[in-house]
């Protein structure tokens, strides 16, 4: 049987000293960065932990005009032996190819998948569909009516995140990755109805992503949103709580995850 | 330690599944062209992406004939890995029907796993059941997790050629293996401790 997956997030900024270092981060709502650590490091302490995959995300690449980094992938290949999702600033057929050609699994695109919908349908013809992953960032108003974000939570764009879901579906995403801007780093768990409305009219993998606290928000995501995988950055970098942990928390309510491993 | 020699057409990203193999204990020797595969004792066939492009890759790169010759008259141990295996097969139907190695009968056909609730792509950990006795699955446990990331799989015609399954909705074929010739649907190289393994299985396998 296929198993729900728990998905640790890497979140990266360029080191200040303008390197192609990378510094692993947090993040409150997409704002107040907390720096952490060293990505590389902090991904090989999942592997061993044996989290199903892992995604790393470079922040500041789209808002300011930068080129991804393909050095962390290449970095993070070497010892890691474990799916690996990267995104932030991809915005060519060339950069995916750059990030799979140094490691990368699968390639999440979010501010070029709306600017340029086509990129989403020349990425799955060139590199298949399996590995063009649809990150859709979201947010409610005041009147609770939700709206996608772009440029790393900067921009606010008309679209509706399922519209736009089933839009970037039909253009041939593999995946989708959903993540609540409101809830992000605030750990009050994870935005189920917007994932589940997701989920269910989609007939790709879903990630659900933004606001994991405890343990019960994973199993939620998976039991009320109907996610595939659920993903978390600040829950496993500050919590005394591991990929390991977290499982048996979510085995124990009958969700298929994997145990032995 | 092993020497494997692995075929690159320049289409795949092998970054991972050489730094796998050598983690598993491989000499590797990466084959550009056909002639760098004269001298191989052991072969691995990778395949990421469009079955069009890795086929095409193999055919407008001239690996064809060599690789027919090292498998069927030299019979050197080979594994292929993802659409490296599905390369094996008579035909596949992503994007428009092409054809394949031959090495096995049977068709390259899209999941429709029938239970509306299972998604397409598969992606993710699936249990993986061996047949009795599969070299690839020595000092595993029994069923064990394995990574899938795939649209397409393999559909035998013959049953004994297929050496594990996994279950989604229908029985997708996760391994193949005849006489010197094993091939994975699942990706050893992402599967963490088990995945280093199987590759070190397929190190040692003396067909």
């Amino acid at each position: 049987m296929l198993k729900r997956r728990l998905i640790p997030k890497l979140q990266m900024k360029q080191s200040r000293f303008g390197t192609e270092q990378m510094v692993l981060v947090t993040t409150v709502q997409f704002d107040k960065v907390i720096e952490v650590g060293d990505p590389v490091s902090q991904a090989k302490i999942y592997q061993a932990q044996a989290a199903d995959e892992l995604v790393f995300l470079d922040l500041d690449a789209t808002p300011n005009s930068r080129k991804p980094m393909a050095q962390i992938m290449r970095k993070a290949a070497e010892e890691i032996f474990m799916p690996m999702t990267i995104g932030g600033g991809v915005k060519t057929l060339a950069d995916f190819r750059l990030m799979l050609e140094n490691g990368a699994d699968k390639v999440a695109i979010n501010t070029a998948a709306i600017e340029t919908p086509t990129l989403i349908t020349e990425a799955s013809e060139r590199f298949g569909a399996q590995c063009v992953v649809v990150s859709i960032d979201f947010k409610q108003d005041e009147t609770g009516k939700y709206a996608v974000w772009t440029r790393c939570g900067k921009e606010q764009t008309n679209l509706d995140p399922l519209e736009w879901a089933q839009q970037a579906e039909a253009l041939g995403a593999g995946e989708l990755m959903l993540t609540s801007i409101d809830r992000d780093g605030t750990r009050k768990g994870l935005d189920v109805e917007m994932t589940r409305r997701v989920a269910e009219n989609v007939s790709i993998p879903v990630i659900a992503a933004g606001g994991c606290g405890v343990a019960a928000d994973f199993i939620n995501g998976f039991i009320e949103g109907k996610a595939d995988a659920v993903s978390a950055g600040t829950y496993f970098c500050f919590q005394d709580q591991n990929p390991m942990q977290t499982r048996a928390h979510i085995a124990n309510a009958g969700i298929p995850i994997r145990l032995h491993t | 330690m092993t020497t494997v020699h692995l075929v690159d057409t320049g289409v795949n990203n092998l970054l991972s599944i050489c730094n796998a193999l050598e983690m598993a204990g491989a000499n590797l020797e990466i084959c550009r062209s056909p002639e760098e595969l004269a001298g191989a004792e052991r072969l691995v066939l990778p395949g990421v992406g469009a079955y069009r492009d890795c086929i095409g890759g193999l055919i407008n790169g001239d690996f064809v004939p060599i690789l027919n010759e090292l498998v069927f008259q030299k019979k050197l141990p080979i594994l292929g890995i993802c659409v490296g295996m599905q390369m094996m097969a008579r035909r596949s139907y992503e994007g428009g029907e092409y054809e394949g190695l031959g090495w096995f009968e049977g068709d390259v056909v899209k999941i429709q796993p029938g239970d509306s609730s299972l998604r397409v792509p598969q992606i993710g950990w699936n249990t993986t059941t061996f047949r009795t006795g599969e070299p690839l699955a020595i000092g595993l446990p029994a069923d064990p997790d394995l990574y899938y990331v795939h649209s397409y799989y393999l559909k035998c015609d013959n049953p004994d050629d297929i050496a594990a399954t996994c279950d989604y909705g229908i029985a997708v074929t996760s391994s193949v293996r005849k006489g010197n010739i094993v091939a994975t649907q699942f990706h050893p190289e992402k599967s963490q401790d088990f995945g280093l393994r199987i590759l070190e299985n397929f190190l040692r396998w003396k067909p």
